[in-house]
């Protein structure tokens, strides 16, 4: 296959033919699980990505790339090493969720959304983690942190730093 | 790597149920002086196990081993028990022996004392309301004995990722029994059940199931809601971890009873311990033939998928779910075409939540009759809650429909937290509504909740206090429904966010005369003309506390004060000169330095420099920093 | 079950055909519920709410577009609660939407603008607070200002389901929701083939026509120039629409007098050139069949379908006719030969279009049409910026006499004037292609199978010995199933293909008036037919002015003068 030029020269496409290789014979529905691993293998979705997604699945880009923004899942942009996830639940509201968060972002300098400039963290807000007998709580990566209280969070992300 | 033997038959099953039923007896029984065999249950659902219920398991394992006890006891790691604000939680069995927040270093204690003795390790014991009355058991706890726990009957009393427990405990044996009455009786045994969906609106299940039996196309789809999204909502998540195969057994009779032959489960991504304990049941179920071609020796075949969300809260509604199954953006489509007749890519389509599915099986079995002699007449069975906010006993509690909001409430949770008073409880999450105390005593079933301008929802309950804003809490709900709204229709789109515009601006003192009948005007076009049921529901959260709370919202616009003093405009911190006796740890804290006092003196706050960070109020040890 | 359905809405009882909609159940008995999202020629979708109604037992109202009519059911479509609700959601939309109509390229003819004026909008309750966003101005055909977007989707299921492109699609969410290109691209980064058929559908001045007026303007006004305009077949067939005429009004005449009052110095027919484009395209289909080409052979005279086959298939190139279009020969035409007959210097002539189409404006900027040392085309002016032209001169068109087209390039056949639907090519060279193979005249002339509105028509013709398999395909997704086609081998055995990219031909062209009602496209195309049927001379080759430019100073159609003036050469194009 021709190189798409320039433009995908820092992207490694080969582990996202893999991944679609799998779903070429049956590209109906495919969509949504090959971006959901292909974001797993780059961490982000990039535009060559998408694009050899759309030709690959016979979708148009416009379809991904609506696809890709209306889930809250997919990120157009890098991302941090970790992903603080902090929740906005009802039990949360009511036991102090906005206090973490802007304990959270006051420590790291981000607003949610964005990502620290040393790449290590991403902060992000979510609706509810499901988990909330431990009100307030956040997640960093797969870990949940339960019970918090604003003057915690210093010490649980510096915990997180290599 | 199969584990499990392919089952040929009822009987086959019938015969593993025999043998596996050594791996749960000990569960049965109080413990007797004879015991030889122990099993130390772990709960390990995801409350349990971000308290760190994986380094308690390891703990336990370490310590039978050090006490040459690793063959007569077994640590089993179970699904939810429901009590995560007590976890990690481990049980005893024989005895069942009930610890709450055990750590680590706890678990020595607890194998020496409890499995090698049969002593009870006291400190461990669940305190009761008054922290004065130990409890041993399940049994003795009011949290637990209130309860009916139907749907919940294995969650916390399994390992869910043993088909064989599962199995031992009576499960399949309603797929088996369907399998023997066929179809037809299988889906008449359904509709007389009365089984409504536990997804939102209580649709009759049977019902739907014959829609899709009639509806013409092949093949018929039936698809499972596993997109538990509603803030406060986490009954699904837990049947999932607690209970996988109760739910693939109910797809299971259901795909049997319209004809399906193939099915998705659609999660929620955030839900990754649901995910992999559906996986590992679902490879169970394929290995041992309950799931995948020819099913218990049948001709019966169902196939499944597991498509993981990818962080919509509209994808639990029903079209933009098959929308986002299908691999589009998940916004809703009208309705008709229902999907019973058009559902994935426009086949017949079943889509019911998980807690449906889980009462299906039980129907089966025990019979349609037995499953109506719970519940009321038109809301027969039970309802999982997850019962949070400022109240005791946080957790997921299952109740006969039927029962009073204040038992719930208040028997089974125990009342409010702190010794507050108790203000409002929000059931149904963004769709649902506010109800005060006045409300407490209706049942709850869907036609009063209806009846009282509120709906089941999937089953959200959280409670609030004096100190929870009703203005505050109804912006709550409509930032979460503005940020969630899909964007396709004009009344939900734009709706949503002048209501919020109107929310915030009361809130923050500078609401204006003429703006609750704006939202009203607002609410009342959504619910009229928004394209799907969360939109024409979001407006429910500010219609019911305007209904019960209209005087908060009045006080925020002409008094510009907020009663519950939480919306930060309109309160100030103040600090009692009576309590305060001057330890000056508040002004320590206090990042602005806006707090001044000599050394045990009363100190005070400068309103104009506090920010209202609320630091003075988690610092004081004597309680005299409040809001006014 | 029964095929029709009987209903009341608003008290009267009717009956109407199973399977239709409340809204167009309504449509027929003349009252028109108003909408935003629903356009006649696109799959309802039920977005904007703004056409609920009340349907009486439904607990909330129904969007009447999506609701089906069902038997027995009682419709009201105008109650208090229906006209409060439909106006606060109109409410919410002007909100949000910029509130600059006055310089609006849509004021006049905004669906926004008469909604709210007919329900009485006298004031926004809630305040403008969009974040900005950026225009797109950076093609020669369309103008897309997202600001404007009131995210009815129109323009993406146009894009999508009628043309099978899907340039546009709805991103983000809710109130972020945008409709925009994939990575928010502008159109010419975009696979947009310039159709302009999104325009066509948009309700508001989100995506809306370049506007190239002032360069007529000021072409006008300095006396160096030569301002000489061609006026395309569909022209005279749109034109009376963008001035308060009917569909179907053949307004030829009162053109030329309106154009020559406007201050053209000479008027001219682009069916001239259409008839000269059979004689080249006609001869080089000759040479094919004759000689063993490329087969089929496919028109390339509609620029959107250029594009589309540029972008997607140009592995089909060899296929395309290297034909200019009528628009570009007459152009070369004009600044050579009118220029050498008339003794001017090409240099100072303006050669103005009026086109029904967008797309032409980017094939007027193709650098490749510029044969004569000049570009063939200067300005291209759609039918609408022509309507806008009249009336800022405040010119009574209705009231104008009929005038005649300038000579040399002004008479044109009714093969040129059929140019302007689906079909209409097709049939203008089998007209000519059959005579000049068998010395006879086509009887009967009129080639029934491909007129008409299908997607794809075929016909087979026996001319001599060999029979002929025609197809016409038009809208873009048709053309991708004629194209798919020709990739699997041509099963259909098909000779010679007419594409054009809008659906109807350029009757319908992204230039033409908007028009809501469902069967205008179909009265253009019989306005047309009816034109052709009228004109004394019916056939390309027998028009005296294209036989006189022949002779005088082409000699041979696809001879070595004719090639190097009237035919040019495709290549890829890579966007998106």
């Amino acid at each position: 296959m021709a190189c798409q030029c320039s433009a995908t020269g820092e992207f490694d496409l080969a582990p996202l033919m893999e991944i679609l290789s799998e779903y070429k014979d049956n590209p109906k529905g495919a969509l949504i699980p090959v971006l959901q691993k292909a974001q797993g293998v780059y961490g982000y979705l990039p535009k060559p990505v998408l694009e050899t997604i759309a030709r690959e699945l016979r979708l148009t880009t416009a379809e991904v790339f609506g696809v890709v923004t209306f889930y809250a899942q997919f990120h157009l942009n890098p991302r941090g090493k970790h992903i603080i996830r902090v929740c906005q639940g009802t039990a949360c509201h009511v036991r102090g969720g906005a206090k973490i968060l802007e304990a959270v972002s006051e420590h790291l300098k981000v607003k949610p959304g964005e990502t620290t400039r040393d790449l290590e963290f991403t902060l992000e807000t979510v609706a509810c983690l499901g988990a909330c007998g431990l009100a307030p709580v956040m997640m960093v990566d797969d870990n949940t942190h339960g019970r918090l209280n604003p003057l915690d969070i210093p010490g649980i992300l510096d915990s997180y730093l290599s | 790597m199969t584990k499990y033997a392919r089952l040929a038959s009822a009987a086959d099953l019938r015969k593993v149920r025999e043998g596996a039923k050594h791996k749960i007896v000990l569960r049965r029984y109080d413990r007797q002086p004879s015991d030889k065999k122990f099993q130390i249950l772990v709960c390990g659902g995801t409350g349990c196990t971000s308290s760190g219920s994986k380094s308690v398991r390891a703990a336990f394992e370490e310590s039978l081993k050090k006490h040459g006890l690793d063959h007569s006891c077994e640590v089993v790691t179970t699904g939810c028990h429901g009590f995560c604000e007590l976890g990690p939680l481990v049980i005893v069995y024989p005895g069942g022996n009930f610890y709450v927040r055990v750590k680590a270093e706890d678990c020595e204690e607890i194998v020496t004392k409890t499995v090698m003795e049969g002593k009870l390790v006291e400190r461990l014991l669940f305190q009761g309301r008054t922290g004065k009355t130990p409890r041993k058991t399940y049994k003795e706890m009011a949290f637990y004995s209130l309860q009916n726990r139907l749907v919940l009957r294995n969650c916390g009393r399994i390992d869910p990722e043993d088909i064989e427990e599962y199995i031992a405990s009576g499960g399949y044996e309603g797929l088996a029994k369907a399998l023997e009455m066929g179809p037809e009786k299988t889906l008449e045994e359904v509709k007389a059940s009365g089984l409504r969906g536990r997804g939102g609106a209580g649709f009759p299940t049977g019902r739907k199931w014959e829609f899709t039996r009639m509806a013409e196309g092949s093949p018929k789809y039936m698809c499972c809601n596993a997109d538990e999204g509603d803030p406060g909502a986490f009954m699904d998540r837990s049947v999932l971890e607690g209970d996988p195969h109760a739910v693939l057994e109910g797809m299971l009779i259901g795909a049997w009873a319209v004809g399906a032959t193939e099915g998705y489960v659609y999660v929620r991504a955030e839900y990754p311990l649901a995910i992999h304990r559906l996986q590992v049941a679902m490879r169970q179920a394929e290995e041992m033939g309950l799931l995948g071609d020819n099913i218990l020796g049948t001709d019966f075949c169902f196939h499944l998928k597991i498509k993981e969300g990818a962080g919509a809260f509209v994808c639990g509604e029903e079209t933009a779910l098959l929308q986002s199954i299908e691999g589009k953006r998940g916004m809703p489509r009208p309705r008709p075409p229902f999907p019973a007749q058009s559902g994935v890519w426009g086949k017949p389509t079943v889509l019911n939540n998980v807690e449906t599915f889980a009462n299906v099986a039980r129907i089966i079995t025990d019979g349609a009759a037995a499953y109506t002699s719970l519940g009321t007449e038109k809301s027969p069975g039970t309802k999982v809650f997850a019962l949070t906010g400022k109240v005791t006993n946080t957790g997921l509690v299952e109740v006969p429909m039927g029962t009073s909001m204040r038992q719930i409430i208040f028997d089974i949770g125990a009342g409010i937290k702190g010794g507050k008073k108790f203000k409002a409880v929000q059931i149904g999450g963004p769709s649902g509504a506010c109800l005060p105390e006045s409300l407490l005593d209706s049942p709850v079933d869907y036609d009063s909740l209806t009846a009282a301008g509120a709906m089941m929802g999937s089953g959200g309950l959280v409670v609030v206090d004096e100190d929870t804003c009703m203005v505050d809490l109804a912006r709550f709900f409509l930032t979460f429904t503005q940020a969630e709204s899909c964007g396709k229709c004009t009344p939900c789109r734009e709706g949503s966010k002048r209501m919020l515009e109107i929310l915030e601006r009361i809130c923050d003192g500078r609401g204006k005369e003429g703006d609750i009948e704006e939202l009203e005007r607002l609410a009342h076009t959504m619910q009229q003309s928004a394209l799907c049921a969360l939109g024409q529901t979001a407006p429910n959260p500010v219609l019911s506390t305007l209904r019960f709370f209209r005087h908060e919202y009045e006080a925020h616009i002409h008094d510009k004060k907020c009663p519950a003093k939480a919306c930060t405009n309109l309160m100030e911190y103040w600090i009692d000169p009576e309590k305060c006796i001057g330890c000056g740890m508040c002004a320590r804290a206090c990042p602005v330095n806006a707090i001044s006092g000599e050394k045990r003196q009363p100190h005070v706050i400068d309103t104009k420099k506090c920010i209202k960070c609320g630091t003075c109020i988690t610092k004081c040890k004597v309680q005299a920093v409040t809001r006014r | 079950m029964s095929k029709t359905v009987t209903l009341t809405i608003d008290g009267q009882t009717l009956t109407v055909p199973a399977g239709y909609s409340i809204w167009e159940a309504a449509h027929q008995v003349g009252i028109n519920i108003p909408n935003l999202c629903h356009h006649p020629a696109l799959r309802p979708e039920g977005s904007c709410r703004v056409c609920v109604v009340k349907v009486k037992g439904a607990r909330n109202l129904s969007a009447s577009c999506v609701t089906k009519v069902a038997e027995g059911m009682e419709v009201s479509t105008h109650t208090p609660e229906v006209l409060a609700v439909r106006k606060n959601i109109v409410e919410l939309l002007l909100a949000n939407h910029p509130r600059d109509c006055l310089s609006c390229a849509r004021s006049g003819n905004c669906e926004l603008q008469k909604i709210a004026s007919d329900m009485g909008i006298r004031k926004i309750p809630y305040n403008y607070n969009r974040p900005p966003m950026k225009k797109d101005e950076g093609n020669p055909s369309i103008t897309r200002d997202p600001a404007k977007c009131i995210l009815c989707g129109r323009c993406v299921r146009m894009c999508s389901e009628v043309q099978g492109i899907g340039v546009y699609g709805f991103t983000w969410r809710g109130i972020n929701s945008r409709v925009s290109p994939a990575f928010d691209l502008p159109l010419d980064k975009a696979t947009c083939t310039y159709c302009g058929q999104c325009a066509k559908v948009c309700p508001t001045g989100a995506i809306t026509i370049h506007n190239d007026t002032d360069k007529v303007w000021a072409a006008l006004r300095d006396p160096e120039k030569i301002v000489m305009v061609q006026t395309a077949p569909s022209v005279r067939v749109g034109l009376s629409e963008a001035l308060g005429g009917k569909p179907g009004d053949i307004v030829t005449g009162k053109m030329v007098a309106a154009l020559r009052q406007l201050g053209f110095d000479k008027v001219f027919d682009t069916n001239w050139s259409a008839d000269l484009t059979i004689m080249e395209e006609g001869t080089e289909f000759i040479h094919r069949l004759k000689d063993g080409g490329v087969m089929p052979m496919i028109t390339s005279c509609s620029p959107g379908w250029v594009n589309y086959m540029e972008m997607f298939y140009p592995e089909l190139i060899p296929h395309f006719s290297t034909a200019k279009s009528p628009q570009a020969m007459f152009g070369t035409m004009l600044k050579t030969y009118y220029a050498q007959k008339m003794n001017i210097d090409p240099a100072k002539i303006v050669s103005v279009s009026i086109m029904p189409c967008t797309a032409k404006k980017f094939e007027a900027q193709r650098p490749e049409l510029s044969a004569s040392g000049f570009r063939d085309v200067d300005v291209v002016l759609t039918t609408v910026e022509l309507g806008q032209m009249i009336r800022e001169a405040g010119l009574n068109f209705q009231a104008l006499p009929d005038e005649q087209f300038d000579p040399l390039m002004g008479v044109g056949s009714g093969a040129g004037t059929i140019f302007g639907t689906t079909g209409g090519v097709m049939e203008a060279a089998v007209r000519t292609a059959y005579e000049l193979l068998t010395g006879k005249g086509l009887d009967p002339l009129e080639l029934a199978p491909v007129r008409g509105m299908e997607g794809i028509k075929e016909a087979t013709l026996t001319i001599g010995k060999t029979r002929v398999k025609v197809a016409v395909a038009h809208n873009l997704a048709n053309a991708r199933k004629v194209c798919e086609a020709i990739k699997a081998g041509n099963p259909h055995g098909w000779h010679f293909i007419e594409i054009m990219a809008c659906p109807g031909g350029c009757i319908n062209g992204g230039g033409q008036p908007i028009s809501l009602e469902m069967d205008t496209p179909v009265k253009r195309q019989e306005a047309l037919y009816t034109d052709d049927r009228n004109l004394p001379i019916r056939k390309s080759h027998e028009n005296p002015e294209v036989q006189a430019l022949y002779r005088e100073f082409l000699g041979e159609p696809n001879g070595h003068k004719a090639h190097q003036l009237l035919h040019t050469h495709y290549r890829e194009q890579i966007r998106g």
